[in-house]
């Protein structure tokens, strides 16, 4: 209950710990430059999540936006380079805000090691929501017109919980962990971003019929919640049906809430069904931190050095980021230079149809801040 | 296994070329709830006008109390797949509530049925926001993340067991690229997260990989379920076979189908050791149910993907023309599809296109 009172007084504290920040930043401040400056730890990733938040930064530069970036590699795949996962974690904890890139998981471990650095970087800092607000873009041409749904996934449990074992050669037992707790935690996190966002329907996603005891806990945990919002509509539909609605009637959306998994695949669905892994931010939150990183994970490998990633994933993550730390203004100018640039169609990246490079992308963007 | 012995049944049938139906092999029909009678009675029709040489068995799988006192499947149902090793199914209602074993489930360990095999096709006619889609999903369907294996260790927190087996596992694969190599596919893809659940869904990887190698004429690639998820809905022609455990191939068949029309276009058919059955996915539609309503379509495809299976080919080459002919053409059509036409209606036409 003590965990639910903290994420009722979540967004309040969010705001409060926004200017915390602010007055924190100015008093260690020296001279006037550190003043009203924010700062922000900065994981570029694997793939081309180094060549995309290079792209954020240019814009970031051009558009005098007061936020200093403090980075560390980190990466599960190149060991040698990457940072110690205890400093990113301090870091993070340090500025409560950060821009990640994606982080490869390769599917074995030399260690034989189970958890993968990005399951650790979220239980280290608690980040227990996942928000994806996926929505059609100006300009982008998809089968589906006007989809405007927010996907909020649990992501510290479930079937990402690395508790697997061989009980008999040739036999793998792994296990999904669904509490009550953080089933609440997350519903509760659901219900107050639909009242906040002036949402009116929140949907449970699950697949209570076949796991009856840990889909069906999570099922009710989000039911017991939806009873403290009256006013919200609370709609439960499970997974498989909700992949075939997403894909014939994706409007019917608003609001959803799912376990760790399925959250994976909604996201990456609806992901696909706006433009793909190249246009859809999005956000972990924990009780006083948030990670700003591309709503669905890709590291698009094969994309490397090669210039020609889309960066408006990341760069939309910049303008959460800017809304995020209270500073609106920069974040709309930004904003708007993006939608202008994919209206105008002329510089579109490879992944919409296009020829423009990373690099063209990104100064376009610059061209049209004002 | 069990396809090699159907096929031997069917070799020694001399029926196959006769063409009456009275002297067939015998298929098992389990018309099921709500719509069920009525478009298995519409299917029964269509194969009556085709002369499908083979003769049904119609049995009522109405859960009866046991000896041990618990609710399940009449005895002679189950007698009855056991003998004929071949049924088709229409849609069973799963009572909501505690104590009743999902009947679904009931047969699907009953008969072991290992595969559940979907393939999506778009439809002429029926026009959906995705074209070209022609993908078949192969889906393991006694493990994972549907063993059932529950508990709850301490109040408020719960533990479910995803189990996958070397065995199950290789015997899905093996399936997948039999299926992919007898039906001309190019490619078979793997679906997993093994970079999420390193040993389960790697176990399974690496069966599949090992099994890949067995048939080189087939392509083969491995995709993390999420990648699938987002290139499906971009661009579907991507994909030919895909195989994958239980849930993933729960929710991607759905998907799937969800992609070209729905449910009620979409057939199925389960592969097992004692027998293969064929059955609609979709619901029981109880509000529709008697009034002449309903479409009789995925039926219709899954039992031709039936006859396919007991290698009576021309049969199905003909009933699968007319019904694609019949929904091409647009007159008659059921509410589903958009149409006026009543399921007799349209059954009636596929008869006279036969």
């Amino acid at each position: 209950m003590s965990m639910l009172a903290r994420t009722l007084g979540r967004s309040l504290l969010q705001a409060a710990a926004v200017r915390q920040l602010h007055l924190s930043a100015a008093l260690n401040a020296e001279g006037a430059y550190n003043a009203n400056r924010t700062t922000c730890t900065l994981i570029p990733g694997d793939g081309v999540g180094p060549e995309l938040v290079y792209s954020l930064q240019e814009v970031f530069k051009a558009a005098n936006v007061p936020v200093d970036f403090e980075a560390y590699f980190l990466s599960e795949i190149n060991q040698v380079l990457s940072a110690k996962l205890e400093d990113v974690v301090a870091s993070i904890q340090k500025n409560k805000v950060c821009i990640k890139g994606i982080l490869a998981t390769p599917d074995y471990s030399n260690e034989g090691e189970l958890q993968t650095l990005n399951m650790k970087l979220r239980n280290e800092l608690d980040l227990y929501a996942n928000v994806v607000h996926v929505r059609s873009l100006p300009g982008v041409k998809t089968r589906h017109t006007n989809i405007d749904t927010v996907i909020i996934r649990e992501q510290t449990e479930g079937e990402y919980s690395a508790l697997e074992h061989e009980s008999v050669p040739g036999i793998v037992e792994c296990l999904k962990i669904v509490t009550a707790k953080k089933s609440m935690r997350i519903a509760k996190f659901a219900f107050d971003y639909a009242t906040k966002n002036n949402r009116k329907k929140v949907t449970a996603v699950h697949k209570a019929n076949i796991m009856k005891l840990g889909d069906g806990l999570f099922l009710r945990s989000c039911e017991e919640i939806s009873k403290l919002y009256p006013r919200i509509e609370f709609d439960k539909m499970i997974v498989d049906n909700t992949t075939m609605q997403m894909v014939s009637n994706p409007n019917q959306f608003d609001v959803m809430v799912t376990p760790n998994l399925y959250g994976a695949i909604v996201d990456n669905l609806a992901s696909g069904l706006v433009g793909g892994a190249g246009v859809v931010a999005g956000a972990s939150y924990s009780a006083d931190a948030v990670v700003f990183e591309p709503g669905a994970r890709h590291t698009f490998a094969q994309a490397v050095g090669k210039n020609l990633a889309n960066p408006t994933a990341m760069l939309l993550c910049g303008t959460k980021l800017l809304r995020h730390i209270n500073l609106p203004t920069y974040s709309e100018v930004i904003q708007n230079a993006i939608n202008q640039v994919l209206k105008d169609g002329k510089v579109r990246t490879k992944d919409l149809g296009g020829q423009s490079t990373t690099q063209d992308f990104t100064r376009a963007v610059i061209a049209n801040l004002h | 296994m069990a396809a090699r012995f159907i096929q031997k049944i069917v070799n020694t049938t001399p029926a196959a070329s006769r063409g009456y139906a009275s002297s067939g092999k015998k298929v098992t029909l389990i018309p099921g709830d709500g719509i069920g009678p009525e478009i298995s009675a519409a299917v029964q029709k269509i194969f009556t006008a085709a002369s499908v040489p083979i003769e049904w068995e119609a049995v009522d799988v109405t859960p009866v109390r046991g000896p041990d006192g618990r609710f399940g499947i009449p005895q002679a149902a189950i007698d009855s797949v056991n003998t004929n090793k071949i049924g088709l199914k229409g849609p069973l209602m799963t009572p909501v509530g505690k104590g009743h074993r999902s009947l679904n489930l009931a047969l699907r360990k009953e008969f072991n049925l290992y595969a559940n095999v979907r393939p999506c096709r778009s439809l002429e006619g029926y026009k959906t926001l995705y074209d070209n889609v022609d993908v078949v999903t192969i889906r393991e369907n006694t493990e994972g993340e549907y063993s059932g294996i529950e508990h709850e260790i301490i109040d408020g927190v719960v533990q479910s067991i995803k189990l996958i087996t070397e065995e199950a596992s290789k015997r899905v694969a093996e399936y997948a690229f039999q299926y992919a190599k007898n039906n001309n596919r190019k490619k078979v893809t793997v679906v997993h997260k093994a970079n999420i659940m390193r040993m389960s869904d790697g176990l399974f990887l690496r069966c599949v990989r090992d099994m890949a190698q067995k048939f080189p004429e087939i392509q083969f690639e491995e995709r993390y379920l999420d990648t699938v998820c987002l290139n499906m809905v971009q661009n579907p022609a991507k994909y030919d076979v895909l195989v994958m455990p239980n849930l993933y191939g729960d929710i991607l068949s759905d998907m799937c189908a969800g992609l070209v029309g729905g449910l009620g276009l979409t057939p199925s058919g389960n592969m097992g050791l004692n027998g293969a059955l064929f059955e609609s996915v979709h619901g029981t539609a109880p509000d529709i149910a008697g009034k002449d309503l309903a479409n009789p379509t995925a039926l219709l495809l899954s039992a031709v993907m039936m006859l396919r299976h007991m290698e009576l080919n021309s049969h199905a080459d003909k009933i699968e023309r007319a019904a694609f002919e019949t929904i091409k053409e647009g007159k008659y059509l059921t509410g589903d599809l958009g149409g006026r036409a009543k399921c007799s209606e349209f059954t009636n036409e596929i008869c006279a296109k036969l």
